[in-house]
Parts: structure tokens; sequence; C-alpha cells
């Protein structure tokens, strides 16, 4: 990915349809699980990827509950 | 539905007397643990061990107490435990992220975009992605309003992390994702109105 690239990603966004944050937050237990399970977890949580794509935030707390998870 | 160890632990913490107050302790642990996990991942951003352990203890009765006020809600659809350490986990970061910007000056200055080098146009860059780099910049000038502005830059180019820019803003952090959402969307009707397809550059220059 070029620096253009990640620029426009930060100021554009993802393109497909997304879920909110407070949607995000009730559902990444669920989410993670899947995702550490190895199943499919954009299936059953559909718009999470793509709101983990243009939110820093909720990417930092589902990349640290991935992390937990698999140190325990 | 819950699994047998999630339903043990709803009937402990719904019950009364001492079961109770042991899950309450038990879980509060959890939470403890999971707060300085995050804290040890972000002891960079911490000045030093007895902020981040005072930090972690912050988070975890924060925690604590949300999860307690929220224990109806629990569907079942996760473990108990991971449903728990998300909480912790969010309240954790949030603290972090806030002491990392306490002392750092947010522009709040809805016109800060026309200062950033990022977004010129310049020579550097190859024709088309210099093309549309100039209508990101009409659009960010002429679609958005001044609120959608000022989220814009200061989330997507000056990386201030939501939660910190609704705290200044007074705000909450689901509607200011929801104004950075709508001025994303503002956007690239814009782009796609000028026949730009913003996906189409990389895929070019992959293939």
């Amino acid at each position: 990915m070029t620096r253009d690239d990640e620029l426009l990603g930060r100021v554009l966004g993802p393109a497909g349809p997304e879920i909110g944050c407070e949607d995000c937050f009730d559902k990444l237990d669920r989410y993670v699980e899947i995702e550490v399970a190895g199943g499919d977890p954009d299936t059953a949580v559909p718009g999470m990827r793509e709101h983990l794509e243009g939110c820093p935030a909720c990417l930092e707390e589902h990349d640290s509950l991935v992390a937990l998870l698999r140190a325990r | 539905m819950h699994d047998r160890e999630s339903a043990a632990w709803i009937a402990a913490l719904s019950s009364e007397g001492h079961e109770q107050e042991d899950a309450t302790r038990r879980l509060h642990e959890l939470l403890l643990r999971a707060a300085r996990f995050e804290v040890g991942r972000r002891r960079s951003s911490i000045d030093g061990a007895a902020d981040g352990e005072q930090l972690a203890a912050d988070a975890a009765h924060d925690a604590l107490m949300k999860v307690l006020a929220k224990l109806d809600t629990f569907r079942g659809e996760s473990r108990f435990t991971t449903w728990v350490y998300k909480f912790a986990l969010l309240e954790t970061a949030t603290k972090v992220r806030r002491r990392t910007w306490r002392d750092r000056e947010v522009a709040l200055d809805p016109d800060a975009w026309s200062r950033m080098p990022d977004l010129d146009a310049g020579p550097q860059r190859e024709a088309e992605a210099s093309e549309l780099m100039a209508a990101v910049r009409c659009g960010i000038r002429e679609a958005l309003t001044p609120h959608q502005r000022l989220v814009l830059v200061s989330v997507a180019l000056e990386g201030v992390p939501i939660d910190v820019l609704a705290e200044r803003l007074d705000s909450t952090r689901g509607a200011v994702y929801k104004t950075l959402h709508d001025a994303r969307r503002k956007l690239r009707i814009h782009l796609a109105e000028q026949g730009l397809d913003p996906e189409g550059i990389g895929r070019e220059a992959a293939a």
C-alpha cells in the first residue's frame, strides 16, 4: 500500500456498509471469539470488519481482545 | 443460551450475601488482570509503572461498575469472561488515550485541512493520484459542513483518537464517529460525481 493509498484510506474510510461504534462494542466479544476459534466472524457480524477498518479506536480494542484471548 | 460457566457467573452475581460478594471480588480480579494486560500493551504511552498500576486499578473499578449495571444485558453470545474483558479493555484503552493526549492541544479548527501538505496535489504524485487528491480537497471544502471538516481532519489527518475528540467536543464517541462516517460518505459521493474511483488507484498500481 502506498502512502497515498493509506492517506485516502484514512480520509475516505471503508467503501462498504459498516456498523457504528456502539454496535461494534456490543458485538465485539462474539466477533472476536469466532475469529480466535478460526471461524468466519465477518459472516456472523456483517459490517464489523468495515468498521474496524474505519475506526482506529475500535480496532485497538479489537486487537487487544484478540491478544488477551490468545494469551489465556 | 449461556454455557455452564457463564450461567454460574450470572447466578452468583445475581445472588445475595456472601456468594454475591465473593463473585464480585472474583469479577474484579478478572477485570484487573485484563486492565493490567492492556496497560502492558500500551506501556510506551504511560509515564511509569506506578502510573500504569493506578490506571489499571481505576479502569478495573469503572469496568466493574459498568458490568454490574449491564449484567441483565448479557445475552450469552460469547463466554461471560470474554464479555467482561471488553469492558476492562475499553476503560483502560480510553484512559490511556486520554492520558496520552491530556497535554496536547487539539486545534478544533474546521479550516486546518487547508494547511496540510499531505493533501496537496503536488508534482511528486502520479497524475491520477494528484487528480484524486485535488478532488478530495475540493470535496472537503465544498461538500462538508464545518463540523464534519473538523472531525474528519482531527481523526483522519491529525490522528486524534475519537474518544479524546469526543471529550473535547463534549460529545460521545458514537456521535463523533457518525459525523466522521457522514463526512466520508459525502466525500465518496463527491468523487463519484466526478467519475473518480478511489479504490481504482491501488488496484491499477498493483496490477
